[in-house]
């Protein structure tokens, strides 16, 4: 989901860094938040930022025989809502963009746009969805985290096909062209990250149910909800 | 299902994920001299063949301040990056254990 150092043309890398910074400016401030009333808190913020620099460190072999990585922002998007992981993804992409030429500084907007913003909100929607019908906490996280994961990957593809339109199908035959490369190789990664970010949740549910709790996400035995 | 045996499934799972497309995606056959097919290449990096199929003319107007002098100082950095975050959440969880241990030692000294 790295768009490339300098590969979009600068009207768009403007306008998605526009339209990004809102969501860093008030993801810090939530987090700011959540931190001055429960100061314990900070430390799962942290497991939240830690869990997306293994999880975007991690390229996978996919079955379309390309290599690709999961995102890793599902997981604080669940626990501190849908725009905490905005600055915490700008931190991981500055770092891959300055050290490791992975994105870049211009393109720094767009990426933080799919991978902070896009992301984090569908698995908060569909993860507070799922409790809301009352479905398995377990599976409505997967599906939540897999879902957003590949929601990244589809808006990576729609920003490029907005920058370099087919010149003969336009926008959908650039869109199909570039989410074939991005969303078919992520498919088996997206389950992947499902997968793991449950299985830290579970273990957060054991060393952390207090923290959890205060996050609005008490313990429920499935389908005992009260 | 405890959830300790639902974890070990779930890691189970990712492990044959990440193998299965190790076991089965072959390298297409060349005939000699040809150049062999790279396979398990970032997906990243194939976006920019079809951004210059499709937009020919485009000029990228910036280039990475730093880029990695080889392959193998990639892998350093990528593993730096997965190591620092590896290592908070395993600190986080120890220092969670000790203190819910440290929690039950007191508690069962002063009953006692």
């Amino acid at each position: 989901m790295h768009i490339m150092e300098g590969f979009l043309p600068a009207e768009h890398a403007l306008a998605w860094s526009a339209a990004t910074l809102p969501f860093v400016a008030l993801g810090l401030r939530a987090i700011k938040k959540k931190v001055r009333e429960k100061p314990e808190l900070k430390m799962l913020v942290g497991v939240s930022a830690a869990f997306t620099f293994v999880l975007s460190a991690l390229k996978l072999p996919s079955v379309t025989g390309s290599c690709s990585h999961p995102t890793g922002t599902g997981l604080g998007a669940v626990l501190f809502g849908p725009l905490a992981m905005a600055p915490i993804a700008t931190i991981v992409l500055l770092f891959q963009a300055l050290l490791l030429a992975h994105g870049g500084l211009t393109t720094l907007g767009a990426n933080v746009f799919s991978m902070g913003v896009v992301g984090p909100l569908v698995a908060y929607v569909l993860f507070r969805s799922g409790r809301f019908l009352r479905l398995p906490q377990g599976v409505t996280l997967f599906v939540a985290v897999t879902l957003a994961d590949l929601s990244t990957y589809l808006t990576t593809s729609v920003q490029l096909a907005l920058a370099f339109p087919d010149p003969t199908g336009g926008f959908a035959a650039a869109l199909a062209k570039f989410a074939g490369i991005f969303a078919l190789t992520q498919i088996p990664l997206a389950i992947s990250e499902g997968l793991l970010t449950v299985l830290l949740f579970n273990v957060l549910a054991k060393h952390s149910a207090g923290e959890l709790h205060d996050l609005g996400l008490p313990l429920v035995r499935e389908g005992a909800r009260s | 299902m405890s959830k300790n045996g639902q974890n070990i499934l779930l890691l189970l799972a990712v492990m044959v994920l990440v193998a299965y497309p190790l076991l089965t995606v072959r390298a297409a056959k060349v005939s000699p001299g040809q150049e062999p097919v790279a396979i398990f290449t970032g997906a990243d990096g194939q976006v920019e063949g079809v951004i210059r199929q499709l937009a020919p003319d485009y000029q990228p107007w910036a280039t990475p301040l730093l880029e990695p002098p080889s392959s193998e100082i990639e892998s350093l950095l990528f593993a730096l990056q997965a190591v620092l975050g590896a290592g908070f959440i395993g600190y986080y969880f120890g220092v969670r254990r000790e203190r819910a241990r440290q929690r039950a030692a007191d508690g069962s000294s002063s009953a006692a």
